[in-house]
């Protein structure tokens, strides 16, 4: 640490500034894409009034969020009230930290790695990150002092801690083949060749070897998010709007965004672990030698590769959400316990026999 | 493997004023609260010494999974009602329990100030860490071949503890349960 120089510490901070600027402008552009992509699902228009396509829209609905009046209501704890917005927001923003966007670059002397922190436990911190998210919310449900919010933060604490299990099992999968945490070394391990079928190429890609572990990450991931089918902690239909029925103006829009974050960050490490992470798509190699770039044209490419299959993931999120209906609580519990807890068992048992067999 | 003193300092400072407000607060699900943040403040040493995969088993552990099912059951419960009042209890319990503390502390700083009688250090060093390729692959060896009998050992015991635990839950309420079905 003492040998860091002031060049070091520069390229760190540009890091730290330019990760949180990127995590700040999702929640404006995924309110735009979910109401857009929910009209286009409708058969309606959307906004459409402001600026080009609406594009406007969120930075008016920002405005008014933070002009409007922001009152606490009287029968809250007020120190935990105004807390829980910013718990939940925190852990948001920490978890992308270690998810690399670009493979380690060699310049002169030094080594950039794109992402903030390249850590040696990389997925455990963002497991241990993430499970923090949940205290936001069971400090919302709790401070406003509302039956429907308290409710709502029950649900929420019971479904996160229910499909956390199923989440961290289905990764172990990833983590037998790749045989490491450090997301930088899957994601370059992804780099293989797994099967040489005539001119094309299928990669070693996680989900090329870990389908099932794939399917119910993916699952996992939405009920951690609080995303429909699995948005039982907000069920407007039954309990309001759950943990923040209380919360209004821009406290609401932070809760939102968190969630938003969550989403950012979900579909980053679906696209780490199971779809190559930056590895270039299909085209962009050949793309890469027509042009004669050199390896910073690459790093450009493979974050172009990172960021379209991250936006791939976050329009899947949407896409899901103005399709399923909403799950019943009894439901949920079963399929979290009943299938998908066994299921992610057998995944590991199943990888275990295969690489024994030397398939993988 | 040096500590900063200034962020020893720091860390060690707020896990002790976390720590009291754990015990000080009336209401105990912000008791909880501050304990999440003592967890946290643990994490942070552990993390500054390079004990990264401890930090982040602390945190995913302790902070994540333990203590919400410590605040889920104070909430379900509604212990909103403070558990001990210290205002009204009786005046030989006052003087037992500073007694105890004072003794308990005494032991605590005799056990810190002679740290070295207790037990050879162990064959890890940093360099042999290093050579393994990092904290995880060290402790994972470790665990899988030589306390591989202990660890599936305490396995097993966390497994007999659920299983007493919903037994109990059931034994509860027999006419329930045997109307129910």
């Amino acid at each position: 640490m003492s040998s860091m120089t002031l060049l070091d510490w520069a390229i760190l901070v540009g890091k730290c500034v330019i990760t949180t600027l990127i995590m700040l402008q999702i929640a404006p552009i995924m309110a735009w894409v979910e109401r857009r992509g929910s009209a286009l699902m409708q058969n309606r228009l959307g906004p459409n009034r402001i600026g080009p396509f609406g594009l406007l829209q969120s930075l008016c609905d920002g405005v008014k969020f933070i002009f409007k009046e922001d009152p606490v209501p009287g029968h809250v704890n007020a120190f935990y009230y105004v807390l829980a917005p910013l718990v939940s927001l925190v852990p948001a923003f920490m978890t992308f930290a270690v998810i690399p966007w670009a493979a380690p670059l060699e310049l002169g002397d030094r080594t950039i790695t794109f992402q903030v922190a390249n850590l040696n436990v990389g997925l455990l911190y963002i497991f241990a990150i993430a499970s923090l998210g949940v205290y936001g919310i069971i400090m919302a449900g709790w401070a406003s002092n509302n039956k429907y919010s308290l409710l709502g933060s029950l649900r929420s604490s019971c479904q996160m801690i229910s499909y956390e299990l199923s989440m961290g099992l289905s990764v172990v999968g990833i983590l037998m083949v790749f045989s490491s945490v450090n997301l930088t070394d899957i994601a370059l391990a992804q780099g293989q060749t797994l099967l040489q079928l005539g001119p094309v190429a299928i990669p070693k890609w996680g989900f090329f070897v870990q389908p099932l572990g794939f399917l119910i990450f993916c699952t996992a991931a939405f009920a951690e998010t609080n995303r429909l089918p699995f948005d039982l902690p907000e069920g407007e239909s039954e309990i309001v709007a759950g943990y923040h029925l209380e919360y209004g103006s821009m406290k609401f829009a932070v809760f939102m965004m968190a969630e938003y974050v969550n989403m950012f960050t979900a579909s980053g490490l679906m696209a780490t672990l199971y779809f190559g992470g930056f590895q270039l798509l299909p085209g962009m190699s050949q793309l890469h030698e027509a042009i004669g770039g050199g390896a910073g044209i690459m790093a450009a490419l493979q974050a172009a590769s990172f960021f379209a299959k991250v936006a791939f993931f976050m329009w899947f999120f949407v896409w899901v959400r103005w399709t399923l209906p909403r799950f019943r609580y009894d439901q949920l519990m079963d399929l979290g316990w009943k299938v998908m807890l066994p299921l992610s068992l057998l995944n590991i048992f199943l990888t275990g026999a295969l690489m024994y067999a030397k398939v993988i | 493997m040096d500590l900063n003193p200034i962020f020893f300092t720091a860390f060690a400072s707020l896990a002790i004023a976390f720590a009291l407000l754990v015990v000080l607060k009336k209401n105990p699900v912000a008791s909880a609260f501050s304990l999440v943040l003592v967890f946290f403040c643990f994490a942070a040493m552990y993390a500054m010494l390079d004990a990264h995969l401890l930090a982040a088993l602390q945190v995913l552990v302790y902070a994540g999974a333990i203590m919400v099912l410590f605040i889920f059951v104070i909430m379900l419960l509604a212990a909103d009602v403070p558990s001990f009042d210290l205002g009204r209890s009786h005046v030989g319990l006052r003087i037992g329990s500073g007694a105890v503390s004072l003794v308990l502390l005494g032991l605590f700083v005799w056990a810190f100030r002679h740290t070295e009688s207790f037990g050879a250090k162990g064959t890890l060093t940093a360099a042999k860490i290093e050579s393994v390729g990092g904290n995880t692959q060290a402790i994972s060896q470790l665990m899988f071949s030589d306390y591989l009998l202990p660890f599936e050992l305490t396995s097993v015991l966390l497994l007999a503890g659920i299983v007493g635990a919903v037994a109990i839950a059931k034994r509860q309420n027999p006419r329930k349960e045997g109307s129910g079905s």
